[in-house]
């Protein structure tokens, strides 16, 4: 599984890409947490555009980063979930926590419109 | 039930052989023409399994031996044991409740059973505490497309 960063703002976006399963979630949620920490964002967004396969280690991941961002004060939304990992968030009562939008530039925008009211 | 293929490995309980154990079940189950969903959903359930019996069963412990057993009937079933020798499970009932979770609650899902039961057909946990747990996964593969 692999990882990159953009800083918009206030707005970390972590990129994933590849595998996201309980192995990889295990550096995964390191890397973000300490990424979060060292450019002192205070909102997150979740790009899994290119995340090839996901089980529930997926679901411990938005959870736990949940719990990071609302520290802060901040908001969590997610972007690009396939059906397939659509599926399992939605089983999970993901989206009650944290919104979905189909692309990050969405994910952006609502970000910014809700900083803006 | 009669098999007309089966395979069986057995792996240590290190994380990383939860890839190595989707990729052997797609490899296998692909030589009965699955359709893409069905192949992701067969990865998925297995990679819940592996994962559990190395978090729960073996309690993040490396040394720990994961039995998987793959086979295929003729009728297109797909049925996959996963079988670990580690600390067992007290309550099934509960363990199979969603969000129920008896790890770090922060970091885990408890969905483990509640996404294996919506991706197959039939989940049967069998499981003794102090030694072990069985896991038996079958898919049904649509064959009106194939063949």
């Amino acid at each position: 599984m692999g990882i990159t960063f953009e800083m918009i703002d206030d707005i970390l976006i972590a990129v994933l890409s590849g595998e996201l399963d309980h192995h990889s979630s295990l550096e995964i949620r390191e890397e973000i947490d300490h990424t979060f920490d060292a450019f002192q964002a205070n909102n997150l967004i979740l790009s899994f555009e290119k995340v090839t396969f996901m089980d529930s280690a997926g679901v411990g991941v938005i959870m736990g980063r949940y719990n990071k961002v609302r520290s802060k004060n901040g908001k969590l939304v997610l972007s690009g979930c396939s059906e397939y990992i659509d599926r399992i968030l939605d089983m999970a009562g993901i989206y009650t926590i944290a919104k979905g939008y189909p692309s990050t530039k969405e994910a952006i925008k609502a970000l910014r419109r809700e900083k803006g009211e | 039930m009669e098999y007309i293929n089966q395979i069986k490995l057995e792996m240590r309980s290190k994380s990383e052989n939860e890839a190595f154990a989707r990729s052997v079940a797609a490899a296998f189950t692909s030589q009965f023409d699955p359709t893409v969903e069905e192949l992701t959903d067969i990865k998925t359930a297995i990679s819940e399994a592996i994962s559990n019996a190395i978090i729960h069963g073996y309690q993040d412990k490396v040394d720990g031996i994961i039995k998987m057993e793959i086979a295929a009937t003729a009728s297109g079933r797909i049925v996959i044991i996963v079988e670990d020798k580690g600390v067992g499970i007290e309550d099934i009932d509960k363990a199979r409740e969603p969000l129920f979770t008896t790890g770090n609650s922060e970091e885990r899902s408890g969905m483990g059973f509640t996404v294996m039961e919506s991706f197959m057909d039939k989940v049967i946990v069998e499981s003794t505490p102090g030694e072990g747990t069985r896991v038996t996964l079958i898919k049904v593969l649509d064959q009106t497309n194939g063949f």
